[in-house]
């Protein structure tokens, strides 16, 4: 019942508002998104932003300086979203305090990744362009609740980016404490984001990732939430420990996503 | 999910650990005295060397945090609401996951049961029982950061990745019911100028987690860089 208010809402406040959509070609055009990421194997504008990016993969300074630049990609589509989100106007006045917090660590987790970048001797990725509407299908920073619903998307999403790369800097101490550093702040934001929303009556979820669910959000997020629900760790069975179960198995551990998922994901938001 | 398949393959390779058959988990943690182990150099329990040692560092914190949920859970502080329980006991699910999850990775390198010291804690109040839980959360968040450049395995970093998101999610609940709507779940107090959340040395750490443990933990054979 959820999903069919957030959508009708959705739908309501499209940008085509003057060609009122039915609810069946509302989840045809969720649809049409979902299938655009199922057909983009190699993501276009991310790619351009990211040239290296398809390099073959090796733990040098080269190989942790694209990683940080996919990073900074996803960092600039947050703190611009948040930027964006604040001047807006959109956000509830009692969350203020939550979503300023949450865009200063982005803006500052821009700053540190390029600063990062240079020292190592790269060049930062120039921001891309960003279309939070994902081409009118979305109106973040009209309606809150699908700002709301975006923010613990990209939130989510992030906490699994930076997982995926973890192994990926280990050659650079420092780099990776940071980056870590970075990865659990994400994981904060998307807590409180969650449960932001749960508390509104958005959802039901929790702040963290139970099985698969992407909960109320729209059908073209479920990738971000696909293979979360993973019930054996290291062949531990962590389903079957008593009083542990399958929910609080899959809570307990959160899963990566590859660079090439994330920007699957993150290039329904690039123009 | 290649990556995954592909680390829990080299995972299930790795002949240093040996995952043992999951020990079924006692309701009631188990609490015994320090029993020492023969160690090589002083005494206390010794976590060991290289990954094995970083592993059991590991499950020491995750020991503390399990025991520490099963307590509050066990006897809920008055007024607690269902929203707070519901919290609490889903954190008591989660670390007795990780706790076991170390225990039977480690198979027969585990150190043993450790022995708390909970006196400082009033289980009856919520702003200490909550305070506590926030103490614990942050602190799991900084010695996991702290502690990835010290694993070897990519295999193991990724383990740990996936657990300290999971702590850091605690610690923002945490402390949102203690104080709601506010910047407080990522705060000044613990996430720096540069956007960045705390890492901590074990040393540090078992500094602080020392407090609430009778057992003495000996982690003088753990990597430093």
């Amino acid at each position: 019942m959820k999903i069919i208010d957030i959508i009708e809402q959705f739908d309501s406040n499209t940008i085509n508002t003057s060609e009122k959509k039915t609810r069946r070609e509302t989840l045809s055009l969720f649809g049409d998104i979902t299938k655009k990421m199922a057909l983009t194997a190699i993501p276009g504008a991310l790619l351009a932003a990211i040239p290296s990016v398809s390099k073959a993969a090796g733990n040098g300074p080269a190989a942790i300086v694209d990683v940080l630049n996919f990073a900074l990609t996803l960092e600039y589509l947050e703190a611009s979203y948040y930027n964006q989100g604040i001047a807006s106007g959109v956000i509830a006045g009692a969350d203020l305090a939550i979503f300023n917090q949450i865009s200063q660590h982005e803006d500052a987790h821009v700053t540190l990744l390029q600063n990062t970048i240079t020292s190592l001797g790269g060049t930062p990725v120039n921001s891309p362009i960003f279309d939070f509407t994902a081409g009118g299908n979305f109106t973040p920073f009209v309606v809150y609740a699908q700002f709301l619903a975006l923010s613990q998307a990209f939130e989510d999403t992030g906490v699994r980016a930076y997982k995926g790369q973890a192994g990926a800097l280990m050659a650079n101490n420092d780099v990776l404490t940071a980056a870590l550093q970075i990865h659990s702040v994400e994981a904060r934001h998307a807590s409180e984001v969650r449960r932001l929303r749960t508390k509104n009556g958005l959802d039901t979820v929790k702040g963290w990732v139970t099985g698969s669910s992407r909960g109320t959000l729209p059908a073209a997020t479920q990738a971000i939430y696909d293979g979360d629900d993973i019930l054996v760790q290291a062949t531990v069975n962590i389903a079957g420990i008593n009083g542990v179960g399958n929910d609080a198995a899959t809570e307990a551990f959160d899963e990566p996503l590859t660079q090439a998922q994330v920007l699957a994901i993150a290039d329904l938001f690039i123009v | 999910m290649e990556l995954l398949e592909k680390d829990l393959k080299k995972m299930g390779r790795l002949s240093f650990l040996k995952y043992s058959g999951l020990a079924v988990a006692s309701s009631a943690i188990i609490m015994q005295s320090s029993c020492k182990k023969d160690d090589d150099n002083t005494e206390g329990i010794n976590l060991g060397s290289g990954d094995t040692g970083i592993l059991n560092y590991a499950y020491a914190l995750e020991q503390l945090e399990a025991a520490f949920y099963t307590q509050v859970m066990a006897s809920p502080y008055s007024g607690i609401t269902a929203a707070e329980s519901q919290i609490l006991s889903d954190l008591q699910k989660h670390e007795v996951a990780h706790r076991e999850f170390f225990k039977a990775a480690l198979g027969g390198n585990a150190i043993v049961s450790l022995e708390v010291d909970f006196s400082m804690i009033d289980f009856t109040s919520r702003t200490s029982v909550l305070n506590t839980a926030k103490a614990f959360e942050d602190l799991g968040v900084s010695a996991y950061n702290g502690a990835g450049k010290l694993l070897v395995s990519s295999d193991y970093l990724l383990l740990a990745g996936k657990i300290v998101s999971v702590e850091a999610r605690h610690a923002a609940a945490i402390r949102d019911l203690i104080s709601p709507n506010t910047a407080s779940f990522a705060g000044n107090d613990v996430v720096d100028t540069q956007g960045l959340d705390g890492a901590k040395t074990p040393a540090e750490v078992l500094g602080i987690a020392g407090t609430y443990l009778k057992s003495k933990i000996n982690a003088s054979n753990l990597p430093t860089s």
